[in-house]
């Protein structure tokens, strides 16, 4: 099950390749891949035993025997819910780019399907150097994406990309180098608790600048604004939660002891990163700056919930993982239909575009209402699991988080007002239409899965963890 | 009457079979008319390394205990059959991806000295003794000078030649001299006597050990005796230079593993050291001086004194996970090899100029299967996953890392992250240049049909994607062969 996850979209991808389909039929063949892979992880949800918890769905293969490296894959609780948000922001992003219609379609459908498997891969790897298999192959074809369907600054923003990730997983194969050989044994579920500092920061390297977190981002502005809107709303919305289910699943759960050591340091810098994130999100000139920078803030959050290590943290940090991976999937979604009308995403530009464009006005709305997290939103019960966590680190944090939430109320309020109401701004056309009901079709079931969670955010923070204690497990390392 | 010594011809049956049919090659130059030349030659020596790719594969089979043959001047164990298999192997490609280059004459010369080069290198990884060494040195040493030269047509051939042959002479000599210090201090020309001879503290042998390891150096173009590589590789022709970057790579690395491990345990202590020095300098200087090149051939130059120094990481590691480590490498890194000059083969042939970055620009969407193969190499020269080269570094950090030379790893690790820059450059200069930025020169009509080429770069593409999934079969092969040496 967990195999045919990860290998569907590889199959896929690879009939794409090989066959000479038309751009129609590939861009259709891709899309019902990604639908497939929904209910694949339907099934996975409705077949995974929460009351049991613990790994479930595992599949184990020795993949070289000598260094005890296996093809290990199994799902947590939690990782149901981050290989679902996976599912579902690929199969919105492959749907939206079948409907822009892209130059070489079957490339493009094909990478993006490679990726949705690199990415699944990351979420259920039980073997520390499959798990880095994965986590380096998603760089593959999302080097590619950005490279060439990007913006006219793509170049430089793809190198900026790639060196400072990679620069951080380098760090990370010699981390696993040294955990793994020391320990006798690559596997997740095996391995024992390091107290090395060293290695401990290896890893923390690598998932603080794929985040990022404050001061490792400066990737991110270019790649998030050159970047065609679907492959940012990867990035961001999915690609980012890979550093976070990093840190829960390795860093914070093997090395208890270097998590002591540098808790406060890294709640400093998540700290820093959301609020100073939060603030250049309100001072960005353009939609798609306004979501990156957010993002920035938002990875703040979710390393403050992991980092605070208690349930509440935990729950709320995993909760606010798939809040912020399907918010900001649809916002630059919504950002690029936006551009798509008025050729520009600079805010002084755009306005008014609520009048006679209902369909737009009421989903950017709403998904920016829940990313503000006003109360009963699914966000508010992640931020608010998030800071009651955090409070018993120190009270101090709870008010950075508080404060930053009202700056995100700011920021968000202000993108809403520039490119909806004030006035008619220059690069809108009258004749700019509302959202299509293709359009519609991808961006609203990202926001009907938002509401859902809005009305029972149980179903997740309930429902990740064995037990509903994240602490326990994490403190026995998810054995 | 002398009585000869035995000789165990089945041991030597791959290296024969390679001069044979250099030999009939070579006739083939006189006797058959001129069209039919260049077919008949090529599939003479593509015969011979067949039928030596068959018999290494039946030696390895069939030697699963070492044992010394013809006086002992020759192993024949798992090791020497590997590394056979693999220089075979990369020979045969070597010949597919020959076939098309513009050449004018000397069809017959070129594929009898592609095949006696092959034989030279597959009898030099069974070397047991410090004659055969220099013997199989020079085997295949003068085979690739005329080689680099065959073609006068190509601008800086000549001078790559004459450089290679003097700067070569002199790696040679240095190796040459060494062995005769060597043999002064113990007064043993064989590998295992040298060991039960050796006096760790003679400072002739440790002279003389360090002008071997100076020689081999050499010809693994590892720094700092990689000086000749970037004039050598642009200037020779690119099936030759794809030849040379795969197998005498190979050859030299397994016989510096063979030669340090056999004959100098006992010095093991400075070896390991000086090989872990010549093995930063090799990612220090081949990764900074890529960066800068223009010219595709130039940077798969540099990048392969860099792949040398990671090589030389597991070979410094003196252990058997180290073996191991270099024999995996080794498989992937020749079908990189092979496959990325092909490439660049394939790109010169359609528009008659040297390749440089700029001049790649769009290639990867013009010849998707070439363009997309292209991108496999360069990701696993990165070292990525899904490619043999992401495995074959992660045992090479693995066994320095066990050596306790956590340092090497961190070096590797960052030598690795400076070569993506140009890695990934060649990437960029495919795949992502607009078409109004192609300045595309053509010689002339649609590009050349090349099947085998094709087909080479499709073999090496295999083998590439296929040592990351099939790793346990290949490194069983690797411990087999390991276990040759007793370390």
């Amino acid at each position: 099950m967990t195999t045919l996850l990860i290998l569907l979209p590889l199959a896929a991808a690879l009939v794409i390749w090989v066959l000479p389909l038309n751009d129609i039929s590939a861009g259709a063949l891709a899309l019902l891949a990604a639908l497939v892979e929904v209910g694949l992880w339907i099934q996975l949800l409705v077949r995974y035993d929460f009351a049991q918890g613990g790994l479930q769905f595992a599949q184990e293969r020795a993949w070289f025997s000598d260094l005890h490296v296996s093809y290990h894959v199994g799902v947590y609780g939690f990782s149901v819910w981050l290989v679902g948000l996976t599912v579902v922001a690929m199969a919105a992003a492959i749907a939206y780019g079948f409907w822009v219609g892209r130059d070489r379609v079957r490339a493009y459908m094909g990478l993006m399907l490679f990726l949705s498997g690199a990415i699944v891969g990351v979420f259920t790897a039980q073997d520390l150097l499959l798990f880095y298999a994965f986590f380096e192959a998603m760089m593959i074809p999302l080097y590619i994406l950005v490279g060439v369907w990007g913006g006219p600054g793509r170049l430089g923003a793809t190198l900026k990309f790639v060196l400072y990730t990679m620069a951080g997983s380098l760090l990370m194969l010699a981390s696993i180098i040294v955990y793994g050989l020391s320990q006798n044994t690559f596997d997740l579920t095996q391995i024992g608790q390091s107290s090395s500092d060293w290695v401990f920061l290896g890893f923390v390297a690598a998932f603080a600048i794929k985040a990022p977190l404050f001061p490792l981002h400066g990737w991110l502005p270019d790649a998030y604004r050159e970047s065609s809107p679907e492959v940012a709303a990867i990035l961001s919305g999915v690609v980012s939660k890979a550093a976070a289910y990093g840190f829960l699943r390795i860093a914070i759960a093997k090395f208890p002891e270097p998590v002591q050591h540098y808790r406060a340091p890294i709640l400093a810098l998540a700290a820093i990163g959301l609020i100073y994130g939060s603030l250049l999100a309100f001072r960005a000139p353009d939609i798609r700056g306004v979501i990156a920078y957010s993002s920035l803030a938002q990875m703040g959050l979710i390393t403050m919930g992991l980092f605070a290590v208690n349930d509440l943290g935990f729950d709320g940090a995993v909760l606010q993982m798939v809040n912020h991976g399907l918010v900001s999937a649809a916002l630059f979604l919504l950002a690029g239909m936006v551009e798509r009308r008025t050729l520009t995403g600079e805010l002084t530009r755009l306005g008014g575009m609520a009048r006679g464009r209902p369909a737009l006005a009421t989903v950017l709305i709403t998904t920016g209402v829940i990313a503000l997290a006003v109360p009963l939103s699914s966000a508010f019960a992640g931020e608010f699991l998030i800071l009651a966590g955090v409070f018993r680190q120190g009270w101090g944090w709870s008010v950075v988080g508080a404060v930053a939430i009202v700056l995100a109320a700011a920021y968000v309020l202000r993108l809403i007002s520039a490119v909806l109401h004030r006035d008619v701004g220059p690069a809108v056309s009258d004749s700019a239409l509302d959202l299509r009901p293709a359009e519609l079709g991808v961006v609203v079931p990202l926001v009907a899965c938002l509401l859902a969670l809005s009305a029972w955010p149980a179903a997740i923070t309930e429902h990740s963890f064995r037990n509903d204690r994240g602490q326990t497990d994490v403190s026995q390392g998810f054995k | 009457m002398i009585h000869g010594p035995h000789i165990d011809w089945f041991a030597l049956a791959a290296v024969n079979s390679l001069l044979a049919a250099a030999a009939l090659a070579l006739l083939s130059a006189v006797l058959v008319p001129g069209p039919l030349r260049r077919p008949v030659a090529a599939s003479l020596c593509a015969l011979g390394y067949a039928a030596a790719t068959g018999f290494a594969i039946a030696l390895y089979v069939r030697s699963p205990h070492g044992h010394g043959v013809v006086v002992d001047a020759f192993r024949r164990d798992r090791l020497a059959e590997l590394a056979g298999i693999i220089l075979a192997g990369s020979g045969l490609l070597a010949t597919a991806i020959s076939y098309r280059e513009r050449m004018r004459e000397h069809h017959g010369e070129y594929y009898a000295l592609l095949a006696a080069a092959g034989g030279g290198m597959l009898f030099f990884v069974g070397t047991n003794n410090l004659m055969t060494l220099f013997l199989g040195l020079e085997w295949f040493s003068i085979c690739l000078y005329i080689l680099c030269a065959i073609d006068r047509d190509r601008l800086g051939g000549l001078e790559a030649a004459l450089k290679y042959l003097v700067i070569g002479g002199f790696g040679s000599a240095v190796l040459l001299f060494g062995s005769a210090l060597v043999y002064g201090a113990t007064g043993q020309l064989g590998f295992g006597a040298i060991s039960a001879a050796g006096h760790a503290h003679d400072s002739l042998l440790v002279f003389g050990l360090a002008m071997i390891i100076a020689g081999l150096a050499f010809k693994a173009s590892a720094a700092p005796f990689h000086m000749w590589t970037p004039d050598v590789y642009e200037g020779a022709p690119t099936p030759v230079t794809a030849f040379m970057a795969a197998a005498t790579k190979a050859a030299a690395l397994v016989v510096t593993l063979r030669l340090l491990v056999t004959a100098f345990p006992g010095d093991a202590h400075l070896w390991t050291v000086a090989l872990a020095a010549i093995a930063v300098c090799s990612l220090v200087i081949g990764n900074l001086a890529a960066l800068v090149q223009k010219g595709v051939k130039r940077m798969l130059a540099y990048s392969s004194i860099s792949q040398a120094g990671f090589m030389l990481i597991a070979v410094s590691a003196n252990s058997n996970l180290g073996a191991r480590a270099l024999l995996f490498y080794l498989v992937p890194y020749a079908a990189m090899s092979l496959g990325s000059f092909a490439v660049v083969a394939a790109r010169e042939r359609e528009l008659g100029v040297p390749v440089t970055f700029e001049n790649m620009a769009g290639f990867g969407w013009e010849r998707p299967l070439l363009g997309v193969s292209m991108w496999a190499f360069m990701l696993g020269f990165a070292g990525f996953p899904l490619t043999g080269g992401f495995v074959g570094k992660f045992y090479a950090f693995a066994a320095a890392y066990e050596h306790g030379w956590t340092w090497l790893v961190i070096v590797g690790v960052l030598a690795t992250l400076v070569s993506l820059y140009y890695y990934l450059g060649l990437v960029r200069a495919m795949f992502m240049r607009r078409t109004e930025d192609l300045q595309l020169a053509p010689i002339g009509g649609s590009p050349p049909r090349d099947a085998l080429l094709q087909t080479a770069v499709v073999a090496c593409l295999v083998v590439t994607v296929g040592s990351f999934f099939a790793v346990q079969p290949l490194i069983d092969l690797a411990r087999h062969a390991a276990n040759s040496l007793s370390f």
